[in-house]
């Protein structure tokens, strides 16, 4: 047959691997650090049947979904429930001054699908709680670029309730990133057979709170002035309209009444900016620390699913990396080991010693698990085995319960006792035992 | 009409845009950015080059230029994102460069398609540039050029390759690098003088704790710590023939001291003030005495002769050093950490360190400005910058920029070694050797034909063996067999990943170490942050990094 006669296959598709070349060489060849048993030369089809999910199409989001796209993955679905706002733009490169309050989801895989030919992207703009089991099921890997550890703890929970010991497929890695200015992380996660979010979640310990009475009548910080603008003064003057941290009057509002009070009390530094980032919680954020973090987890989907080199999660093996950036360049790439007591992956029967005060109530009970580092519920919900001792829900029982908060612990509960949280945020329950604080 | 507050100044465009960044390296460090013009000069499969510039376009450099002389082609498409299929046939600077110029309107970009050799001799070639990215492969006669002009314009110089699942850099620095602003974390930073009180502190814990014995609860009980700490210390000092706790045993004992004196008859069970003292203890009873790296600054040929034209660093270096010599301390930096405290108390306490912070600089400013008069200097240093300095001056540092190694086309080796970086200078010394079939003169990586894969890995692994036993050779110390062993089986593994590349880029891997030389570029062009000294290698397949100098 005359070679004119040949019909050209669309360039990238199945067939032509001419754009894969390079893709092509670590997906033929073992390499001296290749699995035999597992790696199959010349097998592109898993990369190209497996259907991924990445949750989170911002700063992260936009990087994983170019990275997996060039990668060789061709069906990618991507969650995310936020619109862009204009300070997205020095980092999340797939939108444009004219995408401001469009879906994140939506632009992101419209960009990719349109620059990268022959990969699919479907979005979804929403929350990932508006998920059930059978959707998470159609995955083979989840990829997480998020901003709040909420989310993490809810997607993590999730994939260990879905592991069924009688069924492989049940089992969906999740690999996910963070980052903070210069610095982030990258783990991966083999749900129940490794260390999970919650195993690690003392890793990533909140900043602790500003006691109430420091910004009601002792401020010494610019920022105590704002705590009190935002939590104090907004309620006693403002309580009828719902703060919006985006509406720059709120902010200006939030900004003079912080600057007023600091003047008060003689302490400078109250700036605009300063409002603003103690306000909505802002962190540091830049595309070189995003691309560095994605792209770890990317190189980790790829080679977990090609195995065309040892990855990390490995049962076994270093499941995490920590890199920093603010002094030279530095790497600590480690397992992180499972714990037995873990609320989500733990043994079911084991609860987790908790040191509580006898003295304090029950409300400063509530309010400390909301910083414990291993805890951090913000809406618990507390049973011990035989009374309930306070429930946020529904409203019938949180007035029955209410009485309770100022009572002392020491009256509600005994050392040794077994004592049930649960948070309407998370699908866990966690047990503990009551350890006295001496 | 007195009581309307102050119009306020919401942020500018610019400030929402950037808002994010801002929080890290502040205005003077967007100004620098803004002023910077980078080069890339890009090569290969050409993906670490440009998303480099990815993450320098987006956080707005001012002007960024591609050199490049490739055509699109279909292998582009596969792993590039700033290349379109439209593109096929033309050159890739020049699409690149349009669809980077998107990202951000406030950028210039500008490509150059002429061949880099070409280009190289015409005069003054690399004038413009702030910064200058080379990708591998680079013609070893051209990379030596490239250096000489770093060398000669003192413009930062990166060298990288991304090759398969690994992936290395080398900076090349001016001689003297020198960084203020480190931003080192704040836990390390507090440095409250405890053991060399001045007048001032000393009377303010003095009228702090008079008759504390006899305080009221709610008063004792918001006792600024460091009147707390400096009390006691005056107790023990008099127990102790005046010295304060000097070793590990004398500072527990200390804390003791103080948590005994914590009051426990009150609803709390305890005071939160005398808890914070108790666990500044260790942390804050040392003398105040200044890194060797510090103290190496001082002792620079640079820092003791100023001259009509050194730097501004050099010059507040010299006048702080003065500063040291006379007190034996740098000058206070005046940042007083939270604790627990009446508001009036905690703003009296910042305002004592303030002043004493503000006294010691105005000192400092004094000898810059002698010295500045003595060496003839035209132009004054701002104070702002004095000001700076005084306040960081335990956390600066300086990075010796020194030529990173291009591979000799003949003759040894003369520089330390690691096992990774030997195999990137076998990997270059091949491809600047070997070259594709009718193209002369294109470079042919290890590994492109499957034909050829395996006589490449050998010929690779030979060049980099050779490397290593040739530094072995002049090593001034016996080298262990053992441990010469495990370098060459390393050697070998390392050689076989990288052949088996065959010259490919990952885009992952890519894209991964863009972040990585974009985060250097922007540590090196606002000259904040500390950055590489000089190499580094990042392995994709274990997932670490490595940092060396060479």
């Amino acid at each position: 047959m005359a070679a004119a006669d040949v019909t050209p296959l669309p360039n990238g598709l199945e067939g032509d691997r001419t754009r894969w070349k390079y893709l092509d060489k670590v997906l033929d060849r073992p390499g001296p650090f290749t699995d035999p048993d597992s790696f199959v030369p010349g097998n592109h089809e898993t990369l190209e049947r497996a259907k991924v999910l990445v949750i989170g199409a911002g700063g992260l989001g936009c990087e994983i979904l170019k990275n997996l796209a060039l990668s060789g993955f061709k069906d990618i679905h991507v969650i995310d429930m936020d619109t862009i706002d204009v300070s997205n733009l020095n980092r999340q490169f797939l939108f444009r001054a004219a995408d401001v309050g469009k879906y994140k989801a939506e632009v992101a895989a419209a960009f990719v699908e349109k620059r990268v030919k022959g990969v699919k992207i479907t979005p979804y703009c929403g929350k990932i709680q508006d998920k059930d089991e059978e959707y998470y099921k159609q995955f083979a890997i989840i990829v997480c670029g998020l901003d709040s550890i909420e989310a993490r703890r809810w997607i993590n929970s999730m994939l260990v309730g879905m592991v069924d010991g009688n069924d492989p497929d049940s089992l969906k890695p999740l690999i996910d990133g963070g980052t903070e200015g210069f610095k982030g992380q990258a783990r991966v996660i083999f749900p129940t057979m490794t260390s999970c979010i919650e195993c690690q979640l003392d890793m990533h310990a909140p900043r602790a709170a500003v006691p109430l009475c420091t910004l009601a009548t002792i401020p010494r910080q610019p920022q105590h002035c704002i705590e009190w603008a935002h939590i104090i003064a907004w309620e006693e003057e403002r309580k009828d309209i719902t703060l919006d941290t985006d509406d720059p009057e709120h902010i200006t509002w939030l900004f003079q009444k912080a600057l007023k009070r600091a003047e008060e009390f003689n302490i400078p530094g109250v700036t605009y900016s300063m409002t603003q980032g103690v306000v909505k919680n802002i962190i540091p954020a830049i595309a070189s620390t995003n691309a560095i973090v994605a792209a770890s987890c990317c190189n980790e989907a790829f080679k977990l699913l090609t195995n065309a080199n040892p990855f990390l999660g490995f049962p076994g093996t270093d499941n995490y990396m920590m890199y920093t950036g603010d002094e030279s360049v530095y790497t600590y790439t480690f397992e992180h080991q499972k714990k037995d007591d873990c609320p989500v992956c733990g043994e079911e029967a084991l609860a987790r010693p908790l040191e509580i005060d006898p003295e304090a109530t029950l409300q400063d009970f509530i309010d400390s698990l909301a910083e414990r580092p291993e805890a951090q519920l913000k809406t618990p919900s507390i049973r011990t085995t035989d009374k309930s001792l306070y429930l946020q829900s529904p409203a019938d029982l949180e007035r029955l319960t209410r009485p309770n908060l100022e009572k002392r612990m020491k009256d509600l509960t005994a050392e040794g006792e077994e004592m049930l949280v649960t948070d309407k945020a998370f699908p866990t329950m966690f047990k503990y035992v009551v350890v006295w604080k001496k | 009409m007195a009581d309307l507050p102050p119009p306020v100044q919401g942020p500018t465009a610019k400030e929402k845009k950037y808002d994010r960044q801002l929080r890290l390296w502040g205005a003077t460090g967007q100004m620098a950015l803004e002023n910077s013009h980078i080069l890339l000069i890009n090569s290969g499969p050409g993906v670490v080059g440009l998303e480099t510039l990815k993450n320098l376009v987006l956080p707005g450099i001012g002007h960024f230029t591609i050199q490049d002389s490739q055509v699109v082609d279909e292998t582009d498409l596969g792993v590039n994102f700033f290349l379109e299929e439209q593109h096929l046939g033309g050159f890739r600077a020049e699409h690149a460069c349009n669809l980077l110029k998107e990202l951000n309107p406030d950028v210039q970009g500008s490509f150059i398609t002429e061949p880099l050799e070409s280009w190289l001799t015409q005069p003054d070639s690399l004038k413009p540039y702030t910064l200058i990215l080379a990708i591998a492969p680079v013609r070893p006669e051209l990379l030596t050029q490239l250096q000489a002009h770093a060398d000669q314009a003192l413009a930062p110089l990166f060298y990288v390759h991304s090759v398969g699942f690994y992936s290395h850099f080398s900076v090349y620095l001016p001689p003297a690098f020198p960084i203020v602003d480190t931003h080192p974390s704040p836990e390390t930073t507090t440095d409250l003088r405890l053991l060399k009180p001045w007048p001032e502190l000393l009377e303010y814990a003095q009228q702090k704790t008079k008759n504390h014995e006899n305080m009221a609860a709610d008063d004792h009980g918001h006792i600024p710590y460091i009147a707390v700490l400096l009390h006691y210390l005056e107790e023990w000092k008099k127990e102790h023939n005046g010295e304060a706790p000097q070793n590990y045993k004398d500072k527990t004992a200390f804390r003791d001291l103080v948590k005994q004196a914590t009051r426990t008859d009150n609803p709390e069970g305890g005071e939160e003030n005398f808890e914070e003292a108790v666990s500044a203890v260790l942390r804050s009873l040392n003398p105040p005495e200044p890194s060797s790296t510090v103290k190496e600054i001082f002792k620079a040929p640079e820092c003791v002769l100023i001259r009509e034209n050194s730097a501004p660093f050099w010059v507040i270096a010299h006048a702080i050093g003065l500063f040291y010599t006379k007190y034996g301390v740098l000058p206070v930096p005046g940042a007083v950490p939270d604790m627990k405290a009446r508001s009036a108390d905690y703003i009296q306490l910042q305002n004592v360190y303030k002043s004493k912070a503000r006294k010691d600089f105005a000192e400092v400013l004094e000898s810059v400005r002698f010295l500045e008069r003595n060496a003839n200097r035209s132009t004054q240093i701002e104070d702002k910058d004095v000001e700076a300095f005084c306040k960081n001056a335990a956390h600066i540092k300086l990075v010796r920029g020194r030529p990173f190694h291009v591979v000799p086309a003949e003759g040894d080796l003369k520089w330390g070694s690691n096992a990774k970086s030997l195999v990137f200078l076998a990997w270059d010394k091949f491809t600047a050797t070997h070259s594709l079939d009718g193209l002369a003169g294109a470079p042919r990586p290890p590994g492109s034909s499957e034909a050829e894969l395996e006589a490449d890995t050998e010929k690779v692994t030979g060049i980099a063996l050779k490397l290593a036993s040739d530094l072995t050779k002049q090593a001034s110390y016996p080298v262990d067999q053992d441990d010469l062993d495990t370098v060459n089986s390393q050697i070998m593994e390392l050689a076989q990943e990288i052949v088996r590349a065959g010259g490919g880029e990952l885009h992952s891997i890519g894209a991964l170490t863009g972040g990585i030389v974009s985060q250097e570029v922007i540590k090196v062009i606002t000259e904040q942050y500390v950055p590489v000294d000089n190499t580094c290698v990042f392995d994709g397949v274990r997932s670490k990094s490595s940092v060396f100098r060479v």
